[in-house]
């Protein structure tokens, strides 16, 4: 039985095997990911672009302009007429127009000596980008008002994350993505095929037990999965050197888990699907959009509607993800995320029982 | 008679290592009801398939209704109908606008298309199914329906890939004699078969063994050359030299 | 020309034979432009906050009641005890830790005191950085405020800003051009590759490959439905805008359409292209799902491409949705007319024309 169990195993393996296109794709989507993540997406305002109107170009309003230009967020576009202002907006020229009144030196020096003053400076800032006009604004106003020195009233410092690395937030999350991909959604596509094609019967009257061949059908992409996992986490140790200081033993145990209960969703799909396209688009609706939308993945979940808020917490992804962000850049150890695991371990039981029972059903 | 609508020479195909169809020659006269049989894997439906320009012969020579099988694949294509092994014409639609379809796609105006899809309802007796969606019908009468969709532009040449596949006998009884009728009104059938005793019903019969014709000639003089009852029995007698499997 | 028009016949008989696509058609784009921008917010807001104050002074007092005030910042914790903070700062339930040192507001007013630590949890860098931002700026105004008093001018009240196209920075506005390249990605993306794999793999793609088509009427009959459907989806998903989030285009629909025309015909085209190399749904998917991935993350959708480095921003001239996305951002929020897009339009055509004649060439009727 068991030659038969591991005939059963190698003969999956090979099938997935000789797919290499997809092979190549599912080992790639990670390191694309990471690198990405890494080193090209930032949210950081930078190369924010400037134009200046200057109705006469005082000593002061030149100082200021140098200011601005050695910043290394600005880069200054030149000086344009009130005109151009809007042309230059629109077209993407520049993102903040900074307008200096023709009275700019004579209000600084009042405001200096304490006299009531109007405004001498107007940010016209392009807000179809909010984050980049809000950050870019503040930025201008004090660089302009020369208020650089009022930072030296705090001392900031960045925990976990002193480079301010994007790819350290969205590692868990492309962790938690790439695993219900492999475990659930290609299980579920490639048992929904034998299916299909009707080489599932054929499987099916032979002597090994059901749950045999449908474990065989598993291992592969549960080995697949752990490279994947391996290939993650030692490209965030040794590209992103995010420290993982907390060892990776519990990274592991929590992975392992997931990786369960995602082959446990994929059992259940395939048991609810008639056709590929059916399995392929239940996959997409009810596990891809909700760990890319709800779990936390790319979008905070303290900034979502309360509703949706409330139904994140049945997306197991959240709780992975979550805990793997504590381990992973926290270097927090597996013991303050048990909360996190027990969920997961319930949710495993529950999916693994339901889609066993509903399995075994069908048989009947 | 003697008009040669194809004419093949040396003809091979190889996938990699394998040689699916190995120097074959051969001509097809107009008319005629051309039987291509072999066993499971001989090699007929890659042969069929460089014929109908899908697939590039690997080396050799072939022409089709004048046309070179090389270079003249999309020449061919006006002049040939084609019906698959799988059945593959679009389920979702009905009986009437698959019909609608090819006739198009043959280039038929829509009287022409009117009057032929017509004409060919009439003759299969399915006036009454024609807004019945195609995935809904039997399968015999699938098969039908593919025949006349392969004939609807009144070609040259038909080509039919194991048509009868999967049928009951009386529909293949039914189905040979709309192919008796397309050949008398001067369509030339090429057809593959693993019956064999469809193979009795051809003009001609061509026994392909592990990608090599092996016999061809009337099923008459195949039995007598072989000192043999049936086509069955010409048949496995050739069939036990073969070396490929299933 | 018959040809064509009974080939297109048949691919619509077949979308509205299908059980699902004519529902998909409808109801995702009213689903995704109702839902995401209520998700899509990475605008930060709600940044907890835990104040250690070891000064409990006024000042410090005043610091913290500015805290709370602030729309963007919440205070959530108030300890003398900086482990206590650390430690809800782990569990999550703090972004933020301003410590304000002992004898602050007695140092304020004669010499330069000890300095505020503020620690931000950078695990998210977005929320961390900018969470930070607002911190320093909301603690320095209220220091301003306070040396303020004896003079009459703050020094910010000097700079009027002028949020511009979008004066109430809502975020939704940022993120809706964004869904309708992600819905035409979606739609016109998968759908058109879909189709063809599936009559691969149900074989009736040979039937046609039998027949005199060319690859040419082909490729447009799989086209055209989805180039429809797609301005069809822009249409519905423009009405949601305005009536669930009052947006409409300040610029000319024109130039929205005519931008989506051709940027649909790219990615269909792409689509046919992806469609023509592969074998298997399963395939299809995951090579499909690889590059909306890199379109999705690169093009300046959701995070600008001003902020990537050099390399990166040169690879996403390679980008068909970086130009559809500037177009539709600007056009929608800003008004910019076709005059001063012009570039993008080009790159769009012929981004289009290359793909298309790449899925007619690539179509094989002949192995």
């Amino acid at each position: 039985m068991k030659q038969n169990f591991a005939s059963f195993v190698k003969k999956e393996s090979l099938h997935i095997l000789r797919d290499t296109r997809t092979m190549l794709i599912v080992m790639l989507i990670p390191v694309v990911l990471m690198v990405l993540f890494g080193f090209a997406i930032s949210t950081e305002v930078n190369n924010v672009n400037v134009a200046v109107v200057a109705p006469n170009r005082t000593d002061g309003i030149r100082d200021a302009v140098e200011r601005l230009s050695q910043n290394e967020y600005f880069t200054f576009k030149g000086y344009i007429t009130p005109d151009d202002i809007d042309p230059y907006l629109r077209s993407g020229k520049a993102s903040a127009v900074v307008v200096f009144a023709s009275d700019y030196d004579r209000g600084v020096t009042q405001a200096a000596t304490g006299v009531p003053t109007k405004p001498v400076i107007q940010l016209i800032a392009d807000a179809s980008n909010v984050n980049t006009a809000g950050s870019s604004t503040a930025y201008l106003q004090s660089i302009l008002l020369g208020a650089a020195s009022q930072q030296a009233m705090f001392e900031t410092r960045m925990l976990f994350n002193p480079q301010m690395r994007s790819a350290y937030n969205f590692v868990p999350g492309i962790m938690g993505l790439i695993f219900i991909l492999v475990c659930a959604m290609m299980t579920s596509v490639s048992i929904v095929r034998e299916k299909e094609v009707g080489t599932m019967e054929v499987l099916l009257v032979s002597p090994v037990r059901p749950v045999k061949i449908i474990f065989a059908k598993m291992i592969p992409y549960f080995a697949i999965s752990c490279v994947v996992l391996v290939t993650i986490l030692l490209l965030a140790r040794y590209l992103l050197e995010v420290p993982m200081s907390g060892g990776v033993g519990g990274i592991f145990t929590i992975s392992l888990l997931y990786l369960i209960l995602s082959l446990s969703l994929g059992l259940l799909v395939s048991t609810i699907a008639q056709t590929q396209v059916v399995a392929l688009l239940i996959s997409a609706v009810v596990m891809m959009m909700p760990i890319l939308m709800l779990s936390g993945m790319l979008f905070p979940i303290e900034n979502l509607p309360k509703f949706f808020q409330v139904i994140s917490n049945i997306v197991p992804a959240r709780w992975y993800i979550d805990a793997v962000r504590k381990m992973m850049i926290q270097g927090l150890p597996i013991v303050a995320v048990w909360k996190n695991c027990a969920i997961l371990l319930g949710m495993t039981i529950a999916l693994l029982g339901v889609s066993l029972k509903k399995f075994n059903d069908k048989l009947e | 008679m003697n008009d040669i609508v194809i004419s093949v020479r040396e003809l091979s195909k190889r996938f990699g290592n394998f040689t699916a169809v190995d120097r074959i020659s051969f001509d097809v006269y107009r008319g005629e009801i051309f039987g291509f049989m072999g066993a499971n894997g001989a090699g007929k439906t890659t042969a069929m398939r460089m014929l109908c320009g899908l697939s590039y012969p690997t080396s050799g020579k072939g022409s089709v209704a004048g046309y070179d099988i090389m270079h003249e694949g999309e020449q061919i294509k006006r002049h040939i109908g084609y019906m698959s092994q799988r059945f593959s014409l679009y389920n979702d639609l009905t009986v009437w606008e698959n019909m609608r379809l090819f006739a198009g796609i043959y280039g038929l105006n829509k009287s022409q298309t009117e009057q032929r899809a017509t004409e060919l309802l009439e003759r299969l007796n399915f006036s009454s199914e024609c807004n019945t969606l195609v995935g809904s019908l039997p399968l015999g009468w699938k098969q039908k329906l593919s025949f006349a969709i392969a004939t609807i532009h009144r070609p040259e040449v038909v080509f039919l890939d194991e048509p009868t596949g999967g049928v009951d006998p009386i529909t293949r009884r039914q189905f040979w004699e709309m192919i008796y009728e397309a050949a008398e009104s001067g369509t030339t059938i090429f057809v593959t078969t693993h019956y064999m005793d469809e193979a009795e019903y051809c003009t001609r019969v061509s026994i392909m063994v592990d990608g090599k014709v092996q016999a061809l000639d009337t099923p008459t003089r195949l039995k007598q050359q072989f000192a043999a009852e049936s086509m069955d029995e010409v048949f496995r007698i050739l069939a036990r030299g073969a070396q490929r499997g299933e | 020309m018959r040809t064509f028009i009974v080939l297109l016949q048949k691919e619509f008989l077949q979308i509205r034979r299908n059980s699902f696509l004519p529902r998909l058609i409808i109801a995702f784009p009213i689903l995704i432009m109702l839902i995401m921008p209520l998700i899509m917010t990475m605008d930060v807001r709600n940044v907890n906050v835990a104040v250690v104050d070891l000064d409990r002074s006024t000042t410090s007092q005043r610091i913290a009641s500015h805290i709370e005030a602030s729309e963007y910042l919440r205070l959530t914790h108030s300890t003398t005890e900086y482990p206590l903070a650390m430690d809800a700062l782990e569990q999550g339930l703090v972004d933020v830790i301003v410590q304000i040192p002992d004898h602050f507001e007695r140092d304020l007013m004669v010499s330069t005191p000890e300095r505020i630590s503020i620690t931000a949890n950078a695990v998210n860098a977005t929320k961390g950085g900018i969470g930070m931002q607002y911190i320093v700026q909301t603690i320095a105004r209220t220091l301003a405020e306070l040396r303020g008093e004896k003079s009459p001018t703050k020094l910010s009240e000097l700079v009027t800003i002028e949020n511009r196209y979008n004066p109430t920075l809502n975020y939704r506005h940022y993120m809706i051009p964004a869904l309708m390249i992600i819905l035409f990605i979606l739609i016109c993306g998968f759908l058109p590759a879909l189709s063809i794999v599936g009559e691969k793999e149900c074989g009736s793609i040979e039937q046609i490959n039998v027949t005199p088509v060319s690859r040419l009427t082909f490729t447009l009959s799989k086209l055209v439905p989805y180039w429809i459907i797609g301005l069809f989806v822009l249409t519905i998903a423009m009405l949601v805008a305005r009536l669930a989030y009052g947006l409409s285009p300040v610029g000319s629909v024109g130039a929205i359409y005519l931008g989506a025309a051709l940027f649909i015909l790219t990615i269909s085209g792409f689509s046919l292209t992806i469609a023509n190399f592969s074998e298997t749904m399963q395939q299809t998917m995951f090579v499909m799902f690889f590059f909306i991935m890199i379109f999705m993350l690169m093009s300046g959708l959701l995070t600008p491409v001003d902020s990537m480095p050099e390399w990166a921003q040169k690879f996403t001239t390679i980008l068909p949705p970086r130009y559809y996305i500037e177009i539709l951002r600007s056009v929608y929020l800003k008004g910019t007319t076709i005059a001063e897009l012009w570039p993008n339009f080009v790159a769009l055509g012929i981004f289009a024309l290359c793909f298309n004649t790449l899925a007619a060439l690539t179509y094989k009727k002949q192995a």
